[in-house]
């Protein structure tokens, strides 16, 4: 039991980075129609930007968290530009293609710069974590938790009660009626690409001290967001949440009871058997495609 | 019986062909030729690897083309079907001792069974689905080889791979390959005009479209998926035998990313494509060794070309060079004029074709089509006109069976097709067929084509072709419902019964 409610809590915590990232994963759908493969490679840009500000150039960890934020901002504005703008016009498939090919760029640019050998960046608290009965609270694990709450909270107040949100929103539910109603369509594709860039940083700068620096962290938590988003059902923000924290208590539990190396291989499972028997999520409708 | 058409004459003008046989026989000859040359030529061992290699990963390759050129579905765990191939043979001969030819087929069916269930379950949904599932899986795939060591002998490898004994000499395996290639290639080459291959470049255009001409697109797109798959497969099994060795990060999700490069660059449409690419992406690498020295940058290139291909040159080196030449001949003549568009009056009367009584969709609450009865006579001309958002286009999805009628009957030739599906709607006797907005009509091909896919269902395909070949030249409706009726003997032909223009 004590052992069950130590997994319960580490996978809450792995979970919500999950959730970050998925919900990343939901907002440029929703604006673009496209899923960006490279969404995993924003968290390991960002941590290895942190690793660059933090460790190599020994900058105070707040300073070179926000400057690591604001790389992802520039980040995603260049990928808009350079990757989803000049393709907005075509069919998803080469869209999908192209994210891929970016996602490929990233992480072997990165490779080639610094290496293939892990980076360490050190947890952010002095005191490791607090024992509360039973137990152990990992002061990185309880940041991450508090974090997702704040931006979950963040989230939904900017889309439901800014200006800003509802253009965003706006345009992600009918680009036309949009731009007609005076909403710069490419602008708001344009904030949309950067606030997720930003999110997927925010959730590789939280993982990082858990998980080591590395090359593959990036295509390792998009799977398991896009996981995410399926369980939760596509498109939906709540339904990314709670895929994301479903997905690794489940991921958590599996490896504790069944099997360590097999670890990523649950979250593929229990994806696959989604698609099989509830391919639209919990939450999601099955909508009829209209002809 | 019904009556003769008199609203279209017919005539028979369809050039004649020559012989299928004839016609790709330099293939066979240049082919013949190739397999010749690798059982003689002298290749040092690296020349030969080389050769080994671009000529295993080309069937690999090969089979990316039918699933993503020609059907416009993604795979992105080819290297994944790869190394089921290459296992099942690696295994099979070095641990298990048994004969190559059924250890290569054993693969071929690993592969297709893994194929066929991973399209089966994901294929329904979105592309996206399908990019994600074929990662995931190719991912599943390389644990399983790195951790169940008792099976895989885990990273270590599996090595001492046998080779059939009608090949046993690195030379006579290598040609044995490339007659494997060249055989492949043929049957990839000829698949896009077989009646499966239009179905998928019609799935690929537009699914919608191909659904109402009568194409199962979900069982055109396993089809696709599952080929693509046993090609990985058989790839494999041949590229085990070839080197005696395999290791599990040759089959990573890398090579599947080097894979997709391959057929992007080359031209992803068709196999002289795929196997530019391929020998480009083999030779390129070993011109540039430098490169390899830092690990990591030669998959950034990879990467950055991907995204440079898609943006400037979408249809590949193959697709370049064919517009370009396609381009020189139009300036050199036009094209001969297509023959001119006859058509007779219709005359009214025989029998009711269609016949639609009380028809009703509702979307939820909301009534979009309420209690329609038709009846078209056999030759009659009938226009849907109304207001916008009157229910025209909805009546006429559900006469073609996209939408479920809440309620009603639809009878063609006494048959009630009220809750068919669209693609068995079509290929019975007598077809009720759609052609949505031009904008979204199938789009690289002509419209000749799109036709033919359509008149593939109906079981006279000749008679059908001509007609629609001719309507299509000129018929610029936005929508155009075709009812076609053709008799017992499949001869005569059907005709067009119900317009209806926006």
């Amino acid at each position: 039991m004590d052992l069950a409610l130590q997994l319960l809590f580490t996978g809450i915590g792995i979970g919500a980075v999950y959730a970050l990232v998925a919900l990343g994963f939901v907002l440029i759908f929703r604006a673009t129609n496209v899923v960006n493969f490279a969404q995993g490679e924003f968290s390991m840009v960002a941590a290895y930007l942190m690793v660059v500000f933090a460790v190599d150039l020994g900058w105070p960890y707040w300073l070179s968290f926000l400057l690591a934020l604001a790389g992802m901002a520039l980040l995603g504005a260049i990928f808009n530009l350079g990757v989803y703008y000049p393709l907005r016009h075509r069919t998803f498939l080469p869209v999908i293609i192209a994210t891929i090919g970016a996602s490929i760029l990233l992480a072997n640019s990165v490779l080639a710069i610094y290496g293939p050998q892990p980076q360490v960046l050190e947890g952010w608290f002095e005191t490791p974590g607090i024992q509360l009965g039973p137990v152990y609270l990992d002061s990185q694990y309880l940041l991450i938790i508090a974090v997702t709450i704040v931006l979950v909270i963040f989230n939904y107040w900017f889309f439901e009660h800014t200006m800003l949100g509802k253009k965003l929103q706006a345009t992600s539910q009918d680009k036309e009626m949009a731009s007609l109603l005076g909403i710069s369509v490419s602008t708001m594709i344009m904030i949309t690409f950067i606030y997720s860039a930003v999110l997927g940083g925010l959730a590789g700068l939280l993982v990082a001290p858990i998980l080591f620096v590395s090359i593959q962290m990036g295509s390792t938590i998009a799977l398991k967001a896009f996981a995410a988003t399926i369980i939760g059902g596509f498109g939906d923000v709540a339904g990314a949440i709670i895929g994301g924290l479903a997905l690794g208590i489940i991921e958590t539990f599996g490896a504790a009871y069944i099997s360590v190396p097999y670890k990523d291989g649950f979250a593929f499972l229990v994806l696959v058997l989604f698609l099989i028997f509830r391919p639209q999520g919990i939450f999601g409708e099955r909508v009829a495609e209209k002809a | 019986m019904s009556a003769p058409s008199e609203n279209m004459p017919i005539a028979a003008v369809v050039p004649r062909v020559r012989p299928l046989l004839l016609r790709h026989l330099p293939y066979f000859i240049g082919a013949a030729i190739l397999v010749a040359l690798a059982a003689t030529m002298r290749f040092d061992g690296y020349i030969h690897n080389i050769l080994m290699q671009a000529t295993t990963f080309a069937i690999a390759v090969f089979g990316l083309s039918v699933v993503l050129g020609l059907c416009g579905q993604i795979n992105l765990a080819q290297a994944a079907f790869f190394g089921l191939g290459a296992y099942a043979v690696g295994l099979g001969t070095s641990d298990y001792h048994l004969s190559y030819w059924l250890c290569l087929a054993g693969g071929c069916v690993i592969a297709l069974l893994a194929g066929a269930l991973l399209g089966m379950s994901t294929l329904r949904l979105g592309g996206h689905y399908l990019a994600m599932v074929t990662i995931s899986f190719q991912q599943i795939v390389t644990l399983v080889m790195i951790n169940t060591i008792w099976l895989t002998h885990g990273p270590d490898g599996v090595s001492r791979i046998g080779r059939p004994d009608l090949f046993q000499s690195a030379q006579s395996y290598l040609a044995f390959c490339v007659a494997m290639l060249a055989l492949v290639g043929y049957f990839v080459w000829h698949l896009s005009d077989t009646r499966v291959g239009r179905a998928m470049r019609a799935v690929r255009d537009n699914e919608l479209a191909a659904g109402v001409v009568g194409i199962d697109v979900f069982r055109t797109k396993v089809s696709a998926f599952a080929l693509s798959a046993v090609l990985g497969g058989l790839a494999g099994g041949l590229f085990a035998g070839g080197f005696a060795y395999v290791s599990p990060d040759q089959f990573s999700f890398a090579e599947s990313v080097v894979f997709l490069t391959m057929s992007l660059l080359g031209g992803v449409a068709s196999p002289i494509g795929s196997a530019i690419g391929t020998g480009l992406l083999i030779l390129i690498p070993e011109w540039l060794r430098f490169l390899k020295s830092v690990p990591g940058l030669y998959l950034a290139i990879y990467g950055l070309s991907v995204i440079l291909i898609i943006r400037y040159m979408p249809d590949g080196i193959w697709g370049f060079v064919n517009i370009a030449t396609e381009r020189w001949r139009a300036q050199k003549g036009a094209p001969p004029a297509a023959a001119p568009l006859q058509l007779m009056p219709a005359t009214v009367g025989g029998d009711t074709v269609l016949e639609v009584s009380g028809l009703s969709k509702y979307f939820g609450g909301l009534k979009a089509v309420d209690g329609v009865d038709i009846s078209v006579k056999r030759g009659g001309v009938h226009a849907l006109i109304g207001p916008n958002g009157s229910g025209k286009t909805t009546t006429l999805n559900v006469l073609s069976g996209l939408y479920k009628a809440t309620s009603g009957r639809i009878l063609l030739d006494g048959t009630d097709i009220t809750n068919m599906p669209p693609h068995p709607a079509v290929p019975i006797d007598d077809g009720v067929g759609k052609r949505g907005n031009r904008r979204r009509a199938p789009g690289q091909q002509d419209d000749r084509q799109g036709w033919r896919r359509g008149a593939d269902r109906t079981r006279d395909g000749s008679a059908d072709l001509r007609r629609a070949r001719r309507a299509s030249q000129r018929i610029d409706l936005q929508f155009f419902l075709w009812a076609s009726a053709i008799d017992r003997n499949r001869a005569r032909a059907c005709r067009q019964s119900d317009l209806a223009s926006a």
